[in-house]
């Protein structure tokens, strides 16, 4: 296990640097610069800002510091927001979008297990197919459409819920972002939960369990859905990549003040060291999830050695 | 629940059959199964994003596989499975619907009402949002079916023209993303050891990363120069990395496939190993290609509609779905329509394909070829 985790560290930690270093050389690449606007600067004042900010040094040179920010974590200020540090910006946006991402992706697994087993259990029934149904729905219906949807119903017409912006974490301003967030992941939850249980539901130790005289209610809690939410659990590595993204449209939609949003004004903006940051803060983040996946796994399935 | 398998039907599910304590796990780290994956079934391969929306471990039925045993072709006989599935059908009919009418309705409206996607009347009272199905003083009228943009454009011209844009970007990045996840996963597999491990730690790798945040840095700066550059850009953004799941399929396709007597005859007739693959391995494991690149075209649809929606993506005077999504959602509180169309209209379209997607897997599984 150990030595697992060591040979994964070792794949891993080069590639955060990888992708970091591919974001920097795109940014760099690309013509024009952050401090450029319609009208062209005059030569000293171009020369004294690229002096400011290190432009003037070779790539090299320049390529080691941002590298040298990255290992010791600290990022510079933001070229943007210039009396913030990179960090400071990351310690606001982040329990923004954490909060979100965590609730949205707790009702996702509520819901979708809780649908998935049942489906799994009666299948082709009508439940089955209704919840299928609207997996699929949920899948298909892009996260821009379905939040304007719900604030158009609920805030809009029932005057119901708040329609955006942050108010704190216990508030009912996070509900519509919420739900607009996890309708895919229970999607997707409730398919693989039934999937894999319909799958683990035919399996021997099923039977064996069934022969023993377990009550169903035994044989499905305690033993189906082990083996059942394997696929569930191996898709959390990767859903925390793709609720990144889908943080960014809610958090625009709903104009939320998180990683997000930040992230999409920092591109806008050229602001290089926050792009950085956000890159940088993410790719780590999920690689610690791929890992704690990955260790989960070993736990829950007793046939996985590592 | 067990009924619909009979005992002639061998029940091995993959997992349950691995040779357990053979120095191999059943399993590696990641829950896929080791190679050769020929005798598991696909609920057991780590899922990319679109692959998910299949529903694995679904229940063949007896006379399924007892019809693929009888001498008709794969194709003829993947063709009436798919006709017998309804929910496919219907998603293969709106999906054909669809795609004939961005084919052939703007140029239709144009004739009927003479408004193209960036007609803009010349008259400015009426360059203003017109609710759907009304003309400017309140009655009914035909002219503007999804009604009017904030500019007076016609809305059902511009979703029209929009699907087009959204489904050539659709279809184009999944062709990109064909071409890299084929050669990726066909080479890995044909070539097999050091060259395989190498390969496809990279892609195990790469599925790790949050890419669409360096798409977003890429077209953020490169993109804008001219709105067709812009487009150009998506296609190789968006092809560059969905072929992740492709490249895993093919190479288990391909694993599956190479020790097969006819590979073995290509090689003693020397045959050079590219003629081999792509010749000989590749056509032969194009089944779940297909299956899979219905599956990606939706998905891909779904990443230019996000990139659209959040102004980097298709640039006017070009439209999407997503970037028509992304006008409308400014305008929600007053005119809902500018934002459901569009949104509707594409949730459909994902909705139909991600069906067809489902019934093909069905129909084509690669489980019913029985070598």
């Amino acid at each position: 296990m150990f030595r697992f985790i060591v040979r994964r560290l070792i794949v891993t930690v080069p590639m955060v640097l990888i992708v970091i270093s591919l974001t920097w050389a795109l940014i760099r690449l690309a013509p024009g610069n952050f401090y450029e606007g319609e009208k062209k600067l005059p030569a000293s004042i171009e020369k004294n800002i690229r002096a400011k900010y290190g432009l003037d040094q070779p790539m090299y040179v320049q390529y080691g510091r941002v590298m040298g920010n990255i290992l010791r974590l600290d990022f510079g200020n933001s070229l943007r927001y210039e009396n913030e540090t990179v960090n400071d910006i990351l310690k606001r946006t982040v329990p923004v979008s954490a909060v979100i991402g965590f609730c949205a992706y707790t009702l996702a697994l509520v819901v979708g297990i809780t649908f998935g087993t049942l489906a799994a259990l009666k299948q082709n029934s009508k439940l089955d197919y209704a919840s299928m149904g609207l997996a699929m729905l949920g899948i298909s219906m892009p996260n821009f459409v379905l939040g304007p949807i719900l604030v158009l119903v609920f805030s809009l017409s029932l005057y119901w819920l708040p329609p955006a912006r942050w108010g704190g974490f216990p508030s009912w301003n996070i509900l519509l972002p919420v739900i607009t967030l996890s309708a895919v992941y229970m999607a997707y939850i409730a398919r693989l939960t039934r999937a894999g249980m319909l799958e683990v539901l035919r399996s021997d130790y099923i039977r064996t369990a069934r022969a023993k005289g377990l009550t169903e209610r035994q044989v499905v809690m305690r033993h189906a859905l082990r083996g059942g939410l394997l696929p569930v659990v191996s898709f959390t590595g990767p859903a925390l990549a793709i609720l990144i993204t889908g943080t960014v449209v809610v958090e625009r939609i709903f104009a939320l003040p998180g990683l997000g949003n930040y992230f999409i004004n920092a591109n806008l903006n050229r602001d290089e060291p926050l792009i950085l940051g956000i890159v940088a803060f993410a790719s780590i983040l999920v690689l610690i999830f791929n890992l704690l996946v990955d260790i989960a796994y070993g736990f829950i399935d007793p046939r996985i050695r590592y | 629940m067990t009924e619909d398998r009979t005992p002639q039907v061998p029940t091995e599910e993959g997992r349950s059959t691995e040779p357990h304590g053979s120095g191999q796990p059943a399993l590696t780290p990641r829950g896929t199964p080791q190679s050769p994956p020929v005798s598991t079934r696909r609920g057991d391969e780590i899922h990319a994003f679109p692959e998910m929306a299949v529903g694995e471990g679904d229940v063949r039925t007896v006379d399924e596989d007892a019809r693929a045993v009888s001498g008709t072709s794969l194709w003829k006989d993947a063709w009436r499975r798919l006709l017998r599935n309804r929910l496919a059908v219907f998603g293969m009919v709106v999906v054909i619907l669809i795609i004939v009418s961005v084919i052939v309705g703007p140029p239709l409206i144009k004739a009927a009402t003479g408004f193209q996607y960036d007609t803009m009347p010349g008259d400015s009272k009426l360059t203003q949002s017109f609710p759907p199905f009304s003309s400017p003083d309140g009655q009914f009228s035909a002219t503007h079916p999804m009604g009017t943009d904030s500019a007076g454009r016609d809305m059902l011209a511009r979703v029209l023209q929009g699907g087009r844009i959204s489904l050539m970007v659709a279809v184009i990045s999944t062709f990109v993303s064909l071409l890299i996840g084929i050669t990726w996963g066909a080479t890995a597999g044909y070539l097999g050891g050091k060259a395989d491990d190498v390969m496809m730690r990279i892609v195990d790798v790469l599925y790790a990363i949050p890419y669409m945040m360096v798409v977003i840095v890429l077209l953020a700066f490169f993109g804008g120069r001219s709105p067709l550059q812009q487009i150009f850009l998506l296609f190789a953004a968006l092809g560059a990395v969905s072929w992740l799941t492709m490249a895993r399929i093919v190479r288990g396709q391909i694993i599956s496939l190479k020790n097969q007597e006819f590979v073995l005859a290509a090689r003693a007739t020397g045959v050079s190993t590219p003629k081999i693959i792509f010749r000989h391995l590749v056509p032969n494991a194009l089944g779940p290609v297909i299956v899979y690149a219905t599956l990606t075209i939706p998905s891909v649809m779904l990443q230019e509609a996000f990139l659209s929606f959040l102004g980097l993506g298709v640039q006017a005077p070009y439209a999407s779905w997503g970037s028509l999504a992304q006008e409308g959602i400014q305008n929600i509180a007053v005119f809902p329509w500018q934002l459901i169309f569009p949104g509707v209209t594409m949730a459909l379209t994902l909705f139909s394909l991600n069906f067809l997607g489902d019934g093909l897997r069905d129909a084509l599984d690669p489980q019913m070829r029985k070598f």
